[in-house]
């Protein structure tokens, strides 16, 4: 995924005169060919995320579409108070672009990881969120946001769905059958797994910001599972006010709040958050029968 | 120092006319001379061309006491001099803090303290990036300068070699100091000292052209606390 927004990206930069990068060193190897060929748009500014944010901000005042750039923790949580001030609060825009998610680092521990990223952002108003679930959908997205101003986060991971869903923007259905379970991103193909002889509705989307409220309202017929790969209730809210009215219980499956303190791959904080297949059968068989 | 505020001076009644923000009224007049200076004989701005691409910009990062900025702003025009009578109130367009979607010719929205000189970086490099000529000022706090997010953009403007302006309005406001002198914190930077409250010495630190590297105008005037 790291990849295709690089490429993508790149090819943004030499397409559209609008288009500027700006980094904290993380990913700087890969947009050298492009820094090279577009210096004045193409900036990265050292480890000094809060600048990385503000100078984007200061980027979008002056008519330019800034990407930005780094590990989730120090896009998101590190820089909140430069993305609602400096972005939401100048009203400007901007594409910030996460790579770690959850747990990808999971040897590197709790300080690269960012299971509350889309909570964070959640707090302000105007943010699309995009999980691509593969690398196939990555493109599509960064391509859409170039061509306005408005404020989106694409959140990137190493966790990968075997298919890509190009028409994932909006609740698709995937397998048809009972109760709705909802996965967003990468947490469909453990979910198919999970639920591979249950009798229930799968549907993906790969924007949960904003939620497809109406697809909910048409798919979940008084009983709903939503899996996300941040943490657990991120999109409560969402659900609830999408069917408001309609008598519904609902089980929301995500990255637990405790912090995991142990290294290991994502697989292993996967199941250790219960967001393997395994995990994930047992506890939407306990919600459902 | 010299007092530059005459009996005449067009400022003072429109500084009377805000009567809503007491609290910050000492930081608010150690920035009067100095944006007079900007809006009267340096920037290329008027209120016919405040969304002009090729406008030069000021950003007032030290968003807090914007008495004087305001004060300045309606004498030249930029929205009626009758807002400054209803400075903080529900229907007014002026907060405490300026808001750049409010207010005419306010290039941000500023009150946390530490966001406007990383922006001016932004600003300047956008405005480089797109081809045009205008210049960015920036003006910030002795005490602003408290905040780490400035140092990430006064290290990053001189290894870039910017050429921006930040003008820190020094009244040792700041509760720590800065032993060794504010300047010393701008490595990389030409710096000038003035007295801010001479307008000669102002404008002639401001206009002197900077092409190749960031500006730092350390503007001195009285403590705000006397008795220290």
């Amino acid at each position: 995924m790291r990849q295709t927004f690089v490429d993508t990206t790149t090819e943004l930069l030499a397409a559209d005169p609008r288009t500027a990068v700006v980094l904290a060193d993380i990913s700087a190897d890969a947009f050298a060919p492009a820094m090279r060929r577009h210096p004045e748009r193409v900036l990265n500014v050292g480890i000094r995320e809060q600048l990385m944010t503000s100078v984007a901000g200061g980027l979008a005042l002056t008519g330019l579409r800034p990407f930005v750039h780094s590990y989730a923790p120090f896009l998101v949580d590190r820089a909140y108070e430069q993305i609602k001030l400096d972005l939401g609060h100048q009203d400007v825009g901007a594409v910030l672009v996460s790579i770690g998610a959850s747990y990808d680092g999971s040897a590197e521990g709790y300080t690269h990881q960012s299971p509350g990223d889309v909570e964070l952002l959640d707090t302000l108003d105007g943010w699309t969120v995009h999980v691509p679930g593969h690398a196939g959908e990555v493109a599509a997205l960064l391509r859409a946001a170039a061509g306005h101003d408005d404020r989106v986060y694409v959140r990137l991971s190493e966790q990968e769905n075997s298919q890509a869903y190009p028409d994932g923007g909006r609740l698709r259905v995937i397998r048809q059958g009972g109760p709705l379970v909802v996965a967003v991103g990468p947490m469909l193909d453990p979910v198919l797994e999970a639920t591979r002889d249950l009798d229930v509705t799968v549907a993906y989307t790969n924007t949960p910001r904003p939620l497809d409220a109406e697809g909910l309202r048409l798919m979940a017929e008084g009983e709903l599972v939503l899996v996300e790969p941040y943490l657990a209730g991120t999109s409560a809210r969402q659900v609830a006010e999408a069917l408001n009215g309609i008598p519904h219980r609902v089980l929301h499956l995500g990255v637990g709040r405790a912090e995991v303190r142990r290294y290991g791959s994502w697989q292993d904080h996967a199941r250790a958050h219960g967001l393997d297949a395994a995990g994930l059968r047992t506890r939407i068989a306990e919600f459902l029968w | 120092m010299t007092v530059t505020a005459p009996p005449a001076d067009p400022l003072r009644p429109l500084i009377r006319r805000l009567t809503g923000d007491e609290k910050h009224d000492a930081s608010s007049h150690s920035t009067l001379d100095v944006l007079w200076v900007l809006y009267d004989r340096v920037l290329r701005i008027t209120p016919e061309t405040a969304d002009a691409p090729d406008r030069d910009r000021f950003l007032l990062s030290k968003g807090h006491g914007p008495a004087a900025y305001y004060a300045v702003l309606a004498a030249k025009g930029f929205f009626p001099a009758e807002w400054l009578d209803d400075l903080g109130g529900w229907d007014s367009p002026l907060g405490h803090h300026p808001d750049r979607v409010r207010i005419p010719g306010v290039e941000v929205g500023t009150g946390s303290l530490g966001h406007g000189l990383g922006l001016a970086v932004g600003v300047a490099l956008g405005l480089r990036a797109q081809g045009e000529q205008a210049r960015t000022f920036v003006l910030v706090g002795d005490a602003e300068l408290d905040e780490g997010s400035n140092h990430e953009a006064i290290a990053y403007a001189a290894a870039i070699r910017l050429p921006l302006t930040a003008i820190v309005i020094d009244n040792q406001s700041a509760t720590h100091g800065w032993p060794g002198g504010i300047a010393a914190r701008f490595p990389g930077w030409d710096a000038a000292l003035v007295d801010g409250r001479d307008r000669e010495q102002i404008e002639y630190a401001l206009v002197k052209p900077h092409h190749d590297r960031p500006n730092l105008v350390l503007a001195a005037v009285e403590p705000k606390w006397s008795n220290r």
